[in-house]
């Protein structure tokens, strides 16, 4: 049944060889290939399925509209997705933690009702009006996790009774009107409006070039100072092939966008946004413990995280961004009104975050799956108003897509916990 | 081949509301010493060990550690002594990758930023220094086999460097072959000079690793053992408390149909 042991002669630590199961990657293309191909067949599908999908989906209405791929027609995409994929981040966060939050959309139109009754009836300064709504929406986020996490509240009620609650402060705030126009040429109105240096080609250009050049940068170095600790790094062609397809997908999308009106606001601030809280989700200890409780709350708790606060912290985190989320459709639409951030707004939040490879299940995700997934959702819809398509047909399509999102996702769950390397 | 005592319980007694669960239990646990902990259900196992865990703080009683009294009320009371406790449900983060389990809660840091390089350094170290043979230490725990997410469960536990670690049940879900390992990996400990406190129901475990057998019944002590020189029956008999009893009526009965035979 057991080993025969003679206490007294315990073996001592042998060398530690690598394990000979363990797979060993040949170099070059080949390795690479061979590597893709074992994690997609474990289960490990990443966003590879997306990608995939948006391909496609530009291939499909290019080739029956003819001018889907248009300048004019990729800037407008990229205009419309900032505000439902800031609020499709704050649900990557919640999705994160295994939870859910009902409340974004609402949230996404008290924080725009709030900044332009400041902004505009009150007269306050549009930069305090934007922070003061902003501060209400993290409030708000606060509130919602305070429910869930110190009494125990589901989230799911709690954020239901929030998204009942926060649209009626949103008429409330509102008033008899109904409807706030953004000040003309204000902050608010700009967001949507402006493209960086008016249209300067430089911008672009400087995003399309920079943004690979500092990540062949920081994984060379990554890989440098890992070949110093002794320990596996990736390999140099590895890494010029992933700093390469960026670079592919960069640099068109800057040309594309120079033929139009320059680099748009938007999409600035929404790929900030998706880099800035990737990268604080995997570089920090914050980030570390929201996957952690995402992953086991038991075990987080035994390793002396504060589950409580985390949680907190995300809701707040979450219905700040849904908040900004909010002030960008406020911008795009020209007004702060009632219907804003109601109808499918929070619907196609959720569904971006699945679609782009979130799991509905905890602890595994990415913010990049908000861009990727609400940029599907987008293409569609626009692709879709481009063939004259009823509205119908959209939802019917949308709500297919979002089906097979999950059905991948559940899927690769099953053979991910198939594929376990004993 | 023991030190000296590390962890010494004297008298101590524990009580759920009209449930006696813990009367006047003595334990001792030297440095470089497996003790397992025995006993059937409900005879206290669980109790005595979250005692000393800092879960359940005692009633009556005397904890020492080094000699010096102390108190235990809070897990993290155990945790700052250097008591790691590893529980049946092993607690891990499945989606989570080794080196992130092992650091969990203990992150090394640079410039503000995790250090994974560090960390993974060291988690290396600790694996390579406990002979855990994990495929990638960057697999997250969701694809490992039941014995390694129980290797990886203890080294975690030794993170903090403890001088006591308390196992409960470490090899009740194993395998034969995933079973030895974890044998392997208590017998390393001991070499390490950790006081290890073993909770098994497998007497062929307990026979195995362990120096001292100290055995519970219904929450007191029923008599501790070296582990040479005793025989499985008299653990046996002191676990269920009589010489006649279930085990040793079905062994003899066995015993005849094989003579009968």
């Amino acid at each position: 049944m057991t080993t025969p042991t003679a206490p007294t002669e315990t073996p001592a630590p042998q060398a530690p060889a690598a394990d000979p199961r363990l797979l060993v990657r040949s170099g070059g293309l080949t390795g690479y290939l061979d590597d893709l191909r074992r994690r997609l067949a474990g289960g490990e599908l990443g966003s590879a399925p997306v990608v995939i999908g948006l391909i496609l989906i530009a291939v499909i209405f290019q080739s029956v509209t003819g001018h889907f791929l248009q300048a004019d027609n990729l800037t407008n995409i990229t205009k419309y997705i900032a505000g439902p994929g800031l609020i499709a981040v704050g649900v990557v966060f919640v999705l994160l933690l295994g939870e859910i939050d009902l409340s974004l959309g609402s949230v996404a139109g008290v924080c725009a009702a709030i900044a332009s009754v400041l902004a505009v009836r009150q007269g306050v300064s549009e930069w305090l009006a934007v922070a003061a709504a902003l501060a209400a929406a993290a409030a708000m986020g606060a509130l919602h996790g305070l429910f869930f996490a110190r009494i125990g509240v589901p989230a799911l009620v709690v954020t239901l009774a929030g998204m009942l609650a926060w649209s009626g402060l949103q008429e409330y705030v509102l008033g008899d009107l109904g409807t706030i126009n953004n000040r003309h040429d204000g902050l608010i109105a700009t967001l949507d409006t402006h493209f960086l240096g008016d249209g300067d080609i430089a911008y672009a250009w400087a995003l399309a070039i920079l943004a690979p050049a500092l990540y062949l940068l920081a994984q060379l170095r990554t890989a440098r100072r890992r070949r110093q600790a002794g320990l596996t790094a990736r390999p140099t062609t590895d890494i010029a092939l992933r700093a390469g397809a960026l670079a592919v997908l960069a640099l068109p999308l800057a040309y594309a966008l120079n033929q139009d009106r320059g680099l748009p606001l938007p999409l600035v601030v929404l790929v900030g946004v998706v880099a800035g809280t990737d990268f604080v989700l995997r570089r920090t200890a914050w980030g570390r413990q929201v996957f952690a409780v995402g992953g086991g709350i038991e075990a987080a708790r035994r390793a002396g995280i504060n589950v409580a606060r985390v949680r907190i912290s995300v809701y707040m985190t979450s219905a700040t961004l849904a908040g900004l989320g909010g002030l960008f459709i406020a911008s795009q639409q020209g007004s702060a009104d009632k219907q804003l951030g109601g109808g499918n707004v929070l619907m196609s939040a959720i569904a971006a975050a699945v679609i782009g490879g979130t799991s509905l299940f905890g602890g595994r995700g990415k913010t990049w799956s908000a861009l990727l997934g609400i940029l599907v959702i987008q293409s569609i819809t626009t692709g879709l108003d481009m063939v004259h398509a009823a509205q119908a047909i959209q939802y019917m399509i949308t709500g297919a897509v979002l089906l097979a999102a999950v059905v991948l996702d559940s899927v690769s769950r099953r053979t991910r916990a198939g594929a376990a390397r004993t | 081949m023991t030190g000296a005592p590390v962890l010494q319980l004297r008298a101590v007694s524990k009580r759920f509301g009209a449930v006696q669960a813990l009367t006047d239990v003595d334990l001792t646990v030297h440095a470089g010493e497996v003790l397992a902990l025995v006993g059937d259900n409900g005879a206290g196992k669980s109790t005595l060990v979250k005692t000393i865990a800092g879960v359940h703080p005692v009633d009556e009683g005397t904890i020492t550690w080094h000699g010096d009294p102390v108190r235990l009320t809070r897990p993290q009371d155990a945790q700052a002594l250097g008591i790691a406790t590893v529980y049946q449900d092993l607690a891990l983060c499945d989606n989570l990758d080794v080196v992130a389990n092992l650091f969990l809660g203990r992150e090394k840091h640079l410039r503000g930023l995790l250090d994974e390089v560090a960390m993974e350094q060291k988690a290396r170290e600790l694996l390579d220094t406990l002979a855990i043979r994990i495929p990638d230490v960057r697999t997250p725990v969701a694809a490992l086999s039941g014995g390694q997410r129980q290797v990886v469960a203890i080294a975690r536990a030794l993170v903090g460097e403890p001088s006591v670690v308390i196992l409960d049940e470490p090899t009740a879900a194993l395998g034969v072959e995933q079973t030895a390992q974890v044998l392997d990996l208590v017998e390393r400990l001991r070499t390490r000079g950790l006081g290890v406190i073993l909770i098994s129901h497998n007497m062929a475990d307990v026979r195995a690793v362990a120096d001292t057998v100290a055995v519970l019944r219904l929450g007191r002590n029923n008599g501790v053992f070296p582990v040479a020189g005793t025989t499985q029956e008299q653990i046996i008999s002191a676990i269920t408390g009589a010489t006649d009893n279930a085990v040793t009526r079905r062994q003899a009965r066995l015993t005849q149909e094989e003579d009968a035979a």
